[in-house]
């Protein structure tokens, strides 16, 4: 990076923090803080939902599972255009109607205190913790890559985007990822565009022969992470419940100007979020095939980590794995043509005897890259041997020019903030609602004191996410067991929202209790997984298992229970 | 005065989107354009393997 990066870099990432912390720095009204502006429009609700949705790994991760896996992770977002249109048909008119700040008091109103509490700590533990690694995991790629220090990256992360989250609340969020979203679309499609004009004529049929474009698979298979039924079933309870009742969802679609305009926003996502997920998809499917005619691809993309160790007692181990590499990728590269020729010759015959010489070539050299990544495991137990995730910022700082090298560092770290700030204002907004004026209700019609509460419980919540992050360096393998433990939380406390919504007849401690056995349910059928791989079921499929048994559990708890439907299901709205 | 439908994809303003006069019809458009995205990742599967 030069000066000139640098200058693209804080000034984007600094000046959208200083300009939202500005415009918003008068909000005192608690509506204002905790919601937004009343006059939000539906395009900045639906950018701001899309904004937090979409964190770091969306744009760093991504294109560079597609490099390695194709473009199949595109199924996980099948079943969200159908969730968004429950949720913005049923969940988003009961919020708005009760007027409530968060999803947990809608609980509270149709249930009682306990069902509101077990929904609001659900949530604050695991999004608590995954605020920790949403700095966290762009900062280790990125100051691993520009030789930056991980401590220093992540408290400067943390601390800018707590300056304009307790100064705004809601309001500044909105304005915040508006602008960061403009950076993100701006960037991602400037490095498409770039790597287009770098791309050999026959791209995408290379892709494809590769294997790398294969977006929908049929096969009803259990075991298969991504198939169209997985991300459809699967998807769709993930998303239902995420969008229905992660609270960093539900306060980005609440305020605005009216129901009109959160719903308009959350059809925006149902319409642009598979294109834009394809888009970045496609990006790593293309950045293969660049990487295919390039001379100097790396047998390993985490460069750092590799040549860390290639100068050590394995020196001659690693340099033995490289020239395997080279000899293999010139092979490869000769291959490739062979099959553009045989194919543009219009001979059948000719041209599947050429695939199959490049598929076999592709093979050996994934090959290859699993004894670079044994070499390395040898060599050092705890070596990072994944290194998808440093494909495309290699491209952007090797291929990019001087500016847009800073657009696109400036874009990583847009997505993180707004995600970041998004899940502070939510994690605030919980904890100053369903926890603080729980316990202190004299309080809660201090509308002065509830906004200083609820900027310090934003505040408490981006410095413990700084601490965390900072630990996290110490142990890493907490990562996948943080992203465990939110996959197996969802769940039941969306089978708790689904019976609120559609069983008016079900009470309080039936739903609770039928909560807690579908969630024992849930992490059983996954400790059991892990006992027996063999048996193992994609994670997608806990979601359906968890909220199904939450349900049937409830409505036969409370057969059991027997009695008249509770009072507050006929005076609380549900569909 | 008509009474308040249990259906929950019912109307209960106008959307304001040009073309749509009800929410239902927003919904199946999206809808609509979901699975037009769907048929065209599954052709363009198809064609480039």
């Amino acid at each position: 990076m030069n000066l000139f990066d640098w200058v693209v870099l804080i000034g984007t990432m600094v000046g959208i923090a200083v300009y939202g912390a500005w415009r918003t720095r008068h909000t005192d009204n608690l509506n204002t803080y905790l919601k937004g502006n009343h006059n939000t429009g539906w395009l900045t609700i639906g950018l701001s939902v899309m904004a937090t949705q979409a964190s770091t790994i969306t744009y760093l991760s991504l294109p560079g599972q597609a490099y390695e896996n194709g473009i199949a992770f595109i199924q996980n977002y099948f079943g969200l255009p159908l969730a968004l249109i429950i949720v913005c048909a049923v969940f988003l008119p009961i919020y708005r109607k009760l007027g409530v700040y968060t999803a947990y008091e809608y609980l509270g109103k149709r249930f009682d205190t306990k069902t509101r509490l077990l929904g609001a700590t659900l949530f604050l533990l695991q999004r608590g913790l995954q605020a920790g690694v949403t700095i966290y995991a762009p900062a280790i790629i990125l100051s691993t890559v520009l030789g930056w220090r991980l401590d220093l990256t992540i408290i400067f992360t943390g601390l800018l985007v707590i300056v304009y989250t307790v100064t705004g609340g809601s309001a500044a969020v909105n304005l915040t990822q508006k602008w960061q979203m403009a950076v993100i679309f701006g960037g991602m499609i400037t490095a498409f565009v770039v790597l287009l004009t770098k791309l050999p004529p026959d791209a995408i049929h290379i892709a494809g022969a590769m294997g790398k474009l294969e977006g929908v698979d049929f096969t009803p298979d259990l075991k298969r992470r991504y198939t169209i039924w997985s991300g459809l079933l699967g998807g769709f309870f993930l998303s239902l419940s995420y969008f229905g009742s992660d609270q960093s969802q539900v306060q980005r679609y609440i305020g605005g100007a009216g129901l009109r305009e959160g719903r308009l926003g959350l059809m925006f996502n149902a319409m642009f979020k598979i294109p834009m997920q394809f888009f970045i998809v496609m990006l790593g499917a293309l950045l293969f095939v660049f990487y295919q005619f390039q001379p100097n691809t790396p047998v390993f993309f985490n460069q750092t980590e590799w040549q860390r160790h290639a100068q050590g007692p394995q020196a001659a181990t690693f340099r033995a794995v490289e020239e395997k590499h080279t000899a293999l990728h010139a092979d490869k590269q000769n291959k490739i043509r062979a099959w553009v020729s045989a194919r543009d010759s219009g001979e059948a015959g000719a041209e599947e005897k050429a695939r199959a010489a490049m598929v076999a070539a592709q093979k050996a050299s994934v090959a290859v890259h699993q004894e670079a990544r044994d070499a390395l495991r040898a060599v050092d137990p705890k070596a990072k041997v994944k290194d998808s995730d440093y494909v495309f910022i290699t491209f952007i700082l090797t291929q990019l020019p001087h500016g847009v090298i800073g657009l696109l560092i400036a874009v990583m770290f847009a997505s993180a903030l707004s995600s970041k700030a998004g899940e502070l204002n939510a994690l605030g907004t919980t904890s100053t609602i369903d926890l603080w004026r729980h316990f202190r209700p004299l309080a809660a019609h201090d509308e002065a004191r509830n906004v200083r509460n609820a900027k310090f419980f934003t505040a408490l919540w981006g410095f413990f996410a700084i601490g965390f992050a900072l630990f996290i360096s110490f142990a890493e393998n907490l990562i996948e067991a943080l992203n465990i433990v939110a996959s197996i939380f969802y769940p039941a406390l969306l089978g708790v929202f689904v019976v609120a919504f559609f069983l008016k007849k079900v009470g309080a401690s039936a739903v609770f209790w039928a909560a807690l056995s579908a969630q024992l349910l849930v992490i059983t059928l996954f400790f059991l997984g892990k006992a027996y791989p063999a048996r193992e079921i994609g994670y997608l499929w806990l979601n359906p298992i968890g909220c199904t048994a939450c349900v049937v559990f409830s409505l036969v708890l409370q057969a059991i229970i027997g009695g008249k439907s509770p009072p507050d299901a006929r005076t609380v709205p549900a569909a | 005065m008509k009474p308040p439908s249990s259906d929950p994809l019912r109307n209960e303003e106008s959307p304001g989107v040009p073309g749509f006069r009800s929410w239902r019809g927003v919904y199946l458009f999206v809808f609509l354009f979901f699975i037009v995205c769907v048929v065209l990742l599954a052709l363009l599967s198809r064609a480039f393997a």
